[in-house]
């Protein structure tokens, strides 16, 4: 008489969304909706220029305005120790500038008044006597040989560049080199793009005298860091803090790290003893906030005539903006781009990384993937594809040769990591089949005769997912695991906390389903709460998809813990020992007799009534969870395009995509994370990026500039599955969250670059702007969108 | 939205309205407030006074007389238009480029008059005015006055509307014939300004053009009037040597500028290319009609 799992709302129930009664109804309770009795209002001045020196900050017309209480300067700051912040990449920022302005948007006062309106106008009033510098806006310019400094305040640091690095064999992979018969080149430019959620970044600062805490209501996806950076930073005692993200209007990586404004209204709250709330506007957050991307990538493999891969050469150069403040828990300086060609067969490999300063906004985040995931594996896909076209290979084929076999796992990547399951050829086939890929071709060689260019681009790969292991993830030296507390009521009621944060991935949803396949207690009597401090247990938040592969995880071995205990009960109340009790969903029965037995709401009780002797009352517990490996989802995507050349547009005819991601919790959840990948990466492919001007102005400060594709241009997607269980997860399950934008933009571009073909043109920078595609067309150039853009009249 | 502060007036008639703006120094007049409370809310725009005229009775009207003359009152909204049966009838280019305005949100709330009133460059109804050789009419206090469309812009941004005026309709003459015509736009996003537009506004008689406009859209410091283009068509059949003489001439003289949507060689380009596929179109459903 076990349980329908299904049914009951366990794995594989496309449950709806529990928390989207609250949303879909306006009864969300984000930052902003939060009033505290008597609080105040903070704005933020920033900087108009790019480089500057401040000669002199005037603040008197500020506080000459009824209702303005406070301006804040770097000084001030700075006479606190507060001026500069530690970053997670062990650099310093500033939280409000001191000496110099970095970046166009950088922080330069702030302004706390009665209400938000007069911090708005005490903003205006402040007079900054600004001499402007010369700014630097790509890695070019920031390595010339008589480029400005930019952090001339770091001491022993005399040119733009952060760091030099290596990774992998670079013996092995010149021998590759020496032995090919073909060496394959390109370089592309991975243009910087923005997480850009729907809410801003904002926090209420509210520090009370009389019991010396520090509440902060923040948009956090990492509360627990925050809880310990701040204590670090401000000298707080850390039971003396309490950090609460209420809901989050999405996260996208953005709200890993801390910024300014947060470290702002929190020295505003101490110093005025009152409430002090920052809610960030939508220019503030795209020119301030943490990015994605900018990097530059530069590649060659070494090939063999019959298609094999022998190795890959690898170059980066990446602009992280003003300060070094990449939100990253690795060990490497450029993230996990060495996780590129993961899912290949590839002897040797050799990747060097410089990273450098420029006078743009700083915080590279992983938006939307593991950090620099998506530059590998777009870097890795557009490698492939021109290194088939040079072979005249065809690109299906050329995978085909090159993909891990599925008997080959485990399988060490080129760079190291351990990839544990796959079956990468299968996930191939589905989506050439369901594009239907040789008819394809023979319609675009047809529609080629009529001058219709049409094209198709593949996009294969692996990505590692769910940090860490904590042998080599840690932030600040945490490490990186996660955890989960369960308690179950009496009556078989339950309230689950985890380490995680949920901001639109539906944790509420699925970590009840996960208990629901654990302890047959039906999903919708399991409440779930996450983002207290003061309440949830210690974990590491919620990105680089690794909240079902860690803190999912801890989820399982929480409601394994219970079940363990209940066994206990079970075999008490039914007169026989444990060894004696089989368990099947929902139930404890006496093996043998399988009509007597007692229900898991029954031991529930029992736990509060009717203990053996010997035993605590109670059935609550909690696990923390380190993950021996990282997850590795894989996927193939497919799009069909048709170019129109006198314009330079092309429209998705058709996009298949094939995904992996172990078992699935929610399959309804999984589609939707799938399809908001994709949307996110045919918006970077199509039309969305942050640039700027010569002078360092950012061109994409508002929504006009920097494009979310909306409803209309957004093409409709073809979602398959392959399900291979995680060798090591509890349940089986794997990140998905992102595979879909890490390997969603190679396949737009490929297929465009496929329908080019005949040009000769080998890339076009994204995103494939029609004025960028049409001049392709035209002149058979390759495409850079390097900054700067310039603007002219002619 | 922060804005600065300001006085919100909401007259119920002209005269009242008219009277606010004449005694008001910097005074703002709101009607689907699109374009203005964006400005407010980024304060490149902080006027002292708005003047919302959304319960002034009889501005929210749109159609023709029994003499063919159409007109399009000042709080008719972008989606009245756009789901217009009558304007599809009458005028064909305005009904093509009613879907292209903005999106469908701002559709819903922004007016026709208050668009070509804002002198936005990137203004779809402004080219489209340009091209049918509309006017508006504006009412202060000494009474109505018709400014041609040509004359009404002054500059960016800037109409040659007195400070006491109100813009209070959009009206287009009857046509020599039937009208044909059609809009296109580039734009890298749905509500995005244009990388470049093309309208055109023609009269057809016997499958001859007797009366021709073409504005652009977002190829100049303001909405460009390629007069010499249009003129190029009149007489014609739409033969291709006309189509193509008329898209050289719009793209000479499109003032463009290069910046994150394109060259300017680009967009010049795009007109040309547009003023073609436009004429193009006509061309055929003439052929279809004959």
């Amino acid at each position: 008489m076990a349980l329908d799992e299904v049914k009951i709302g366990g794995l594989g129930a496309s449950r709806r969304r529990v928390e989207d009664n609250r949303f879909i109804r306006g009864k969300g309770n984000y930052v902003d909706d939060v009033v505290l009795p008597g609080m105040l209002y903070m704005e933020i001045l920033r900087s108009p220029l790019a480089h500057a020196k401040i000669n002199s900050i005037d603040t008197s017309a500020a506080y000459a305005i009824p209702g303005v209480r406070m301006v804040m300067t770097g000084e001030m700051m700075a006479a606190r120790n507060l001026a500069w912040m530690p970053t997670l990449s062990y650099d310093t920022q500033a939280v409000l500038a001191t000496d110099k302005v970095r970046f166009q948007g950088q922080e330069v006062c702030a302004v706390i008044a009665d209400d938000p309106y007069i911090a708005r106008d005490g903003v205006e009033a402040i007079i900054v006597d600004y001499e402007p510098l010369p700014p630097i806006v790509n890695p070019e310019q920031a390595m010339a040989a008589d480029a400005p400094l930019i952090r001339n305040d770091k001491v022993g640091q005399d040119n733009n560049v952060i760091f030099d690095w290596e990774v992998g064999d670079r013996e092995g992979t010149d021998r590759a080199f020496a032995e090919a018969d073909k060496v394959s080149e390109i370089s592309m430019h991975y243009p910087r793009s923005h997480p850009s959620p729907i809410e801003a970044c904002g926090s209420i600062a509210d520090y009370d005298r009389s019991t010396s805490k520090l509440t902060v209501y923040m948009t956090s996806q990492a509360p627990h860091i925050v809880r310990a950076a701040v204590s670090l930073v401000a000298e707080i005692p850390e039971h003396m803090i309490r950090i609460i993200a209420p809901d989050l209007g999405g996260g996208f990586g953005n709200k890993v790290p801390v910024y300014p404004g947060y470290v702002i209204s929190i020295l505003a709250s101490i110093l005025l003893e009152k409430p002090v709330k920052w809610i960030e506007d939508k220019t503030g957050n795209l020119i301030s906030t943490g990015f994605g991307r900018d990097v530059y990538l530069k590649g060659e493999m070494a090939l063999r005539n019959d298609g094999k891969i022998l190795g890959v050469r690898m170059h980066t150069d990446s602009d992280h903006g003003a300060f070094f403040s990449d939100a990253q828990p690795s060990k490497f300086k450029i993230g996990l781009m060495h996780s590129t060609f993961a899912c290949y067969d590839v002897p040797s490999a050799h990747l060097t990384a410089r990273g450098v300063y420029t006078n743009k906004a700083p915080g590279g985040v992983a938006y939307r993937c593991s950090f620099r995931v998506t530059e590998a594996m777009y870097f890795q896909e557009r490698m492939v594809q021109a290194a088939a076209d040079d072979l005249g290979m065809d690109q299906a084929e050329f995978r085909r040769v090159n993909l891990v076999k599925d008997d080959d796992f485990p399988k060490r990547t080129p760079f190291g990591f351990l990839t544990d399951s796959g079956q990468y050829e299968k996930c191939l086939q589905i989506g050439l089949d369901a594009i239907g890929y040789d008819d394809f071709k023979k319609e675009q060689e047809e529609a080629r005769k009529r001058g219709r260019l049409l094209g198709i681009g593949i996009s294969t790969m692996t990505e590692p997912l769910g940090a860490g292991n904590s042998r080599e993830y840690d932030i600040l030296g945490i490490k990186m695991f996660d955890s989960a507390e369960l308690r179950v009521h009496m009556t078989g009621k339950a309230i689950l906390r985890t380490g995680a944060k949920t901001q639109g991935q539906g944790h509420e949803t699925t970590w009840a389903q996960i208990v629901a396949h654990e302890l047959g207690i039906p999903a919708e009597d399991i409440i779930v709460e996450e983002g207290d401090t003061d309440t949830a247990p210690f974990g590491m938040g919620t990105y680089a998809s690794r909240s079902t592969p860690v803190a999912g995880a801890a989820v399982s071995m929480v409601s394994r813990k219970i079940r363990a205990k209940a066994r206990k009960i079970a075999a008490h109340l039914l007169e026989v020992s444990d060894e004696d009790i089989e368990w099947e969903l929902g139930r404890f029965y006496v093996r043998g007799a399988q009509d007597r037995g007692v229900t898991i709401q029954e031991c529930a009780m029992a736990a509060y009534s009717n203990v053996p002797d010997g035993m605590e009352p109670g059935l609550e517990n909690n696990a923390y969870y380190d993950p021996p490996n990282l997850t590795w989802p894989f996927a193939c995507y497919i799009a069909t395009v048709e170019v129109d050349p006198e314009t330079g547009v092309w429209d998705v005819l058709r996009l298949v995509a094939v995904d992996d991601c172990g078992v699935r919790i929610n399959p309804m959840i999984v589609e939707g994370q799938i399809m908001g990948g994709l949307t996110e990466a045919y918006a970077m492919a199509n039309m969305q990026f942050i640039t700027f001007d010569e002078d360092g102005n950012c061109v994409g400060s508002n929504y006009m500039d920097y494009l979310l594709p909306t409803a209309w241009e957004t093409p409709g997607f073809e979602l398959h599955e392959v399900v291979t269980p995680c060798p090591h997860h509890p349940i089986g399950a794997k990140g998905i969250g992102e595979c879909a934008t890490v390997g969603g933009p190679a396949a737009f571009v490929n297929a465009v670059m496929d329908a080019l073909k005949h040009t000769g043109v080998r890339n076009i920078d994204m995103p494939l702007l029609p004025d960028r595609v049409y001049e392709a067309v035209q002149t058979g150039n390759d495409i850079s969108g390097m900054p700067p853009v310039k603007t002219t009249d002619e | 939205m922060y804005p600065s502060r300001f006085q919100y007036e909401a007259p119920t008639t002209l005269a009242e309205a008219i009277a606010i703006l004449a005694a008001n120094d910097d005074a703002k007049v709101l009607a689907g407030g699109q374009s203005l409370i964006p400005m407010m809310k980024l304060r490149f725009a902080s006027p002292a006074t708005l003047v919302d005229i959304n319960n002034i009775p009889g501005l929210d009207f749109h159609g023709a007389d029994a003499d063919g003359t159409y007109r399009i009152g000042a709080l008719c909204r972008h989606a009245h238009l756009e789901k217009s049966t009558t304007l599809a009838e009458h005028q064909p280019l305005l009904a093509s480029c009613a879907p292209l305005v903005a999106d469908p949100i701002v559709r819903t709330r922004g007016t026709f008059v208050g668009s070509v009133c804002h002198a936005d460059p990137q203004g779809d109804w402004a080219s489209c005015m340009v091209a049918l050789d509309g006017s508006i009419t504006a009412v202060g206090p000494n009474g109505k006055r018709s400014i041609p469309v040509k004359e009404f812009v002054a500059g960016p941004f800037t109409t040659v509307l007195a400070k006491d005026e109100i813009a209070i309709e959009g009206v287009i003459a009857p046509a020599k014939g039937t009208r044909a015509g059609g809009y296109l736009k580039l734009e890298r996003r749905v509500g995005d300004f244009a990388t470049a537009g093309v309208a055109i506004a023609l009269d057809m008689s016997g499958g001859v053009v007797t009366n021709a406009g073409i504005g652009l859209t977002g190829v100049g410091a303001q909405t460009v009037d390629a007069a010499d283009a249009a003129a190029a068509l009149i007489g014609s059949s739409l033969d291709p040597d006309a189509i193509e003489q008329a898209a050289t001439l719009a793209a000479e003289v499109s003032k463009p500028r290069s910046d994150h949507r394109g060259s300017a060689s680009y967009k010049r380009h795009i007109v040309s290319t547009f003023v073609t596929r436009i004429l193009g179109n006509v061309q055929r459903a003439e052929m279809q009609v004959a």
